[in-house]
Order: C-alpha cells, then structure tokens, then sequence
C-alpha cells in the first residue's frame, strides 16, 4: 500500500518529527509495508465482532476519592530540563 | 434576507471531587506550583491510571438527571496532541463510546418553551496551566504548572438545537443550576469550574442545510456567552450578505473589545488520532449501580419550581428564582416551616435576603418570625427590614431587637380608637368633609394618627378603626 510523501510529512509533522527529503522517501516506504503486513487481518470476516481495545472485558478497577500527596515535587522537578520556582519552564508558547 | 441562527453549546464542568480522575492528587484549586502533581499526572514513563470512582457517580448522577441514558460499556481514549500543559502528549478522554448518550434539557426564552437534546456527555482529564513569559521580568519561556492537568471534567454536548443567544444562556444556567444542585459541579464561570465553547452558524429561514460554524470560546460568563454568540451572529449574517463566507474555524471572545477574533494559525493539523487508551480497560456499569444512583437525584429546579408555584401559591418568576438554587429553596421551605401562615411574604423575603441567606448570615428563625410578626400586625414591613438588617450586623435574635428598638406596632384596637377619636374630635372641619363624601379624606385621619404615635401603629388597623369611629 503506498503511502504518499504528503501523508508522511503530516504524520511526521503530528509526531513534531524533522524529516529531510531521502528520510521521507525511506519511511514512506517502510510505512507502507508495516501496513500491507497489517492488512491480512482484512482476509478475516469480522461483521458482528465488536471492536476489541483489550484482551480482557472484566472492565476497569476503581480507586476511591482520597487525596494522597505526593511527596516530592522536587524529584517531579528534576526530571525537567529546565524549571522556574516550582514550575516546570518551556520553550515559549506563543498565545493568540 | 431573513437568517437564523443555529447554536450548539458544549460544556466542560469541572467535577467537586477530592482527587484527580486517574491518581491521588488533590483536585483543589489554589496550590502552589506543581504542589498537586505526582508521577502519573506528568506523565513519566511506566504509570499506569486508575480511575476514580466517584467521577463515575458524578458523571452519572449528571446523565440521570439530564435525561441521558447511562452506557453499560464505556470506553477511554487518548486525544494525542502537543503542548505543554499537557505532559503525556496526549488527553485522556472519551470518543467512540461515551458513559451517557441521548439526554434533553427544557428551557424557556422569551416567553416559549422548548427542549434542547443533549447528544452526549464524557469523562475526561483536564490540562495543566501555563503562564507566558514566565513568572518574573527578563524570564525566558512558559512556565507549566501542572496542578489542574488530570483533574476530572465532563463534557456535555448540546444538539444544535438553539436559535437565539437567548436560548443558549438560559439552557447553560438551567445546566448549571442542575449541576450545582447535584453537587458534582460548583459551577463557577470565573473561576473556571464551569465552561463553555459554542459552534454558531447561520443560514437562510426555511433552508435546512446547515451554514458552516465558528466555534466561540473564552467566554467565562454568562453574560460574555450571551454577548459573544448575539456578535457573532451579526458578524455572520454580514459576512454573508457583504458576498464573503464564514469559514470553519475557532474565535475567541475578547471581552475588552467585545468582538470576537479569529485564533488564525492555531487550527493547523488538529489530527488528534483517537485510539482506545490499552492503560484502561472498558469501563462497565451494572444496572443496579445506576439504579442506586437514580436514587440519590434531589428533586431538580424545574419540578421544585412546579411545586413551589402550586403548593404555597408563589408567582413562576419567584417560584423558579427561589428553585434555581438548592440552598434557597431548602432555606425557604424552612422558614415557611417555622412560620407558614404566608409563604408568599416568606418568599419575598428570601428573594430580598437572597444573599446574606446564601452566606449564612440568616437564620431560618429571622425570616420565619418577621414574617410572622408583620403577618399579626407587630411590626411594619419597614421594621421588618430594619429587624433583619440589625440582626445580621448584631447577631441578636429579632424579637429581642424589636423590644430594643421599640419597632412593635400599636395594634390594639382599644389603644388605637382612643388616639382617633382624639384625632377626630380635634378636627371637626376635616370630618365634615368626609362625611360630606369625600372618602379619599380617610388617609389624613390616618396620617394623623401615625403622626401621634410616632408612627408606631398599625397603619392596616388604624385605617380600620378610623373608617369605624367616623361611619
């Protein structure tokens, strides 16, 4: 199935991915088998079968409504490349 | 040519539970920096979310009483995109399979009635916060606080099913006012705790395809709601009939310069590439959870307001004001309880007290026995003010005060013809006059006596006994 090098430029746009030219074509390729190999599964007559997102449906646990701290903001901190106080500091977000 | 407008509202309201929807953080507003942020909330690799259960009640007890019908099956799904506030690069939200479909609101607007159908409502993670420019001058970059990313929100979709700016803002109060009597939302605008975008698009009378939508947001009041969706209307139907064409795209609502602005630039790429979260199994609902839940619906602001109008005989307007929030309407009912003998004064004390009531500055006792005591002619409807106010600010009991401040009215028949029959006998030319016919003479006996009583009696009374004695 062919991909084409618009379809990666967006896709690698969405995953903020800087490709040049030969990396596209590369890709687009490479893509493409990843998804003829996915494919098969359309050999399979799938009318009625719900679409399934897990292995198990025994449906999702609960935890209760307590709040319990997390006790070291710092440790949260330090796995940032930068920070202000005791906030996280970003590359600048230009807002409207 | 003749337009209409077509306006779908959708809500996003901030949940009042203790913590975040999928780990034990706080969910309070007003912490420090990152004070309500663990592991799970920002995102750091092999974490795994676990939700929380009451968000599930919440977002039940909100699809019960809004009509929908709550999903045995429901699944979570990530919403993927970049940006800070938002450190997994991706929401955790509902898509293909929300917990509630297919609900309806009525509401009332200029006069006419209609009911609004809600398309859905979902479960979701809120983002964190960012602050630009950082907190100090000279500071380079955006600062992330990420104490609100994960904190439970629903999102409640309207149909597009509204015609007037009007309409809108009336079916978000009555939205709000049902989740603030559920006590799942503490429904403040300003704060942030209640939302709202609104998709407005404009065609032709008559024409049933639908015109292409803008999408207002940054609107965080109702009044800006009602402003922000009346301008862009008439920016539409301008547009159109200058040859232009709306196109679709997100404005934001500038409340400063009261117009709304086109967020240019920031629609590229919205590709959020939904999928099924694999950290979250399919969320089942049993029918007997659901049925407990169904339970626990107070009676809600339309069907109180119903009973208020037809059991103590109240005008709608009061009725529905009075209804419209949990709080009044159980105060009130209190107070028609310590005295209810007329609730019709009790109610227009409690629209008058609404706020001191709602701050608890009031007692149930306060309103019930000025009522009654103006009710039985002990005190005048001026006094009664006076009572209340004294008591707020002394925190004394008002028939206590009504003794200090010596504001009990003369309403002893006896007492009183005594002092009119002086004002009678004192002037004869007046009483001639009346009798000669001309009864509109009645209110200067009456003033005369308020004048000898220091305006202590019983106006009500006096007016009877002076008609009496001069017959």
């Amino acid at each position: 199935m062919a991909i084409s090098t618009d379809e990666v430029r967006h896709v690698a746009r969405l995953a903020r991915l800087a490709l040049s030219d030969g990396e596209l074509a590369t890709l687009g390729g490479q893509l493409g088998q990843i998804l003829d190999y996915v494919k098969q599964l359309d050999r399979l007559d799938t009318a009625g079968v719900l679409p399934t997102s897990h292995a198990v449906e025994t449906g999702t646990p609960f935890r209760e409504d307590v709040a319990v701290p997390f006790p070291d903001r710092e440790a949260l901190l330090a796995n940032a490349p930068d920070r202000e106080g005791d906030a996280f500091r970003v590359p600048r977000v230009i807002e409207d | 040519m003749d337009f209409e407008a077509v306006i779908g509202l959708e809500v996003h309201a901030q949940l009042s539970t203790e913590s975040k929807i999928f780990c034990a953080c706080s969910s309070k507003f007003g912490a420090t920096p990152n004070a309500n942020a663990c592991p799970v909330c920002t995102g750091m690799p092999g974490v795994l979310p676990v939700l929380n259960r009451r968000v599930v009640e919440f977002a039940i007890r909100a699809a019960v009483a809004t009509g929908c019908t709550v999903q045995r099956r429901s699944v979570f799904a990530r919403k993927n995109y970049f940006y800070p506030d938002l450190p997994k690069a991706y929401q955790i939200s509902q898509y293909e399979l929300p917990i509630a479909l297919g609900g309806h609101l009525d509401i009332e607007a200029g006069g006419v009635s209609k009911r609004v159908g809600i398309t859905r409502i979902h479960m979701e993670e809120d983002a964190g916060k960012l602050i630009h420019g950082g907190s100090s001058a000279g500071s380079q970059g955006s600062l992330a606080d990420l104490n609100r990313c994960s904190v439970p929100l629903i999102e409640i979709v309207s149909e597009p099913d509204m015609r007037t700016a009007e309409e809108a803002s009336d079916y978000l109060r009555r939205l709000r006012d049902i989740l603030v009597y559920l006590e799942v939302c503490d429904g403040n605008m300003e704060e942030g705790s209640f939302r709202c975008d609104a998709n407005v698009s404009v065609r032709p009378r008559g024409q049933e395809k639908l015109g292409t939508r803008a999408e207002l947001k940054n609107m965080n009041s109702f009044r800006n709601v009602e402003k922000a969706i009346e301008h862009e209307i008439r920016r539409q139907v301008e547009l159109i009939e200058d040859g232009g064409t709306v196109v679709q795209e997100t404005r934001l609502w500038d409340a400063d310069r009261n117009e709304t602005r086109s967020m240019r630039g920031k629609e590229e790429a919205h590709d959020y590439r939904y999928f099924p979260d694999p950290d979250l199994l399919p969320l089942v609902i049993a029918d007997a959870w659901i049925d407990e839940l169904r339970q626990t619906i107070p009676e809600l602001p339309v069907p109180k307001s119903a009973r208020f109008t037809e059991r103590y005989g109240l005008t709608i307007y009061d009725a529905s004001l009075l209804a419209s929030v949990r709080a009044l309407a159980d105060f009130f009912e209190g107070a028609v309880a310590a005295f209810g003998k007329n609730p019709k004064t009790t109610a227009n004390e409690c629209i008058q007290w609404k706020d001191a009531i709602l701050a608890n500055a009031v007692s149930v006792e306060t309103i019930g026995q000025v009522v009654e005591d103006r009710e039985t002619g002990l005190i005048s409807a001026t006094a009664g003010k006076t009572l209340i106010e004294q008591s707020i600010a002394t925190g004394k009991a008002v028939r206590v005060l009504r003794e200090e401040l010596g504001l009990t009215q003369m309403s002893d028949t006896g007492e009183l013809e005594a002092v009119v029959a002086a004002v009678i006998a004192a002037n004869p030319k007046e009483v001639e006059i009346y009798k000669g016919g001309k009864e509109g003479l009645l209110s200067f006996f009456v003033g005369q006596v308020m004048k000898e009583t220091k305006g202590k009696a019983n106006p009500k009374i006096v007016s009877e006994v002076c008609r009496k004695l001069l017959g």
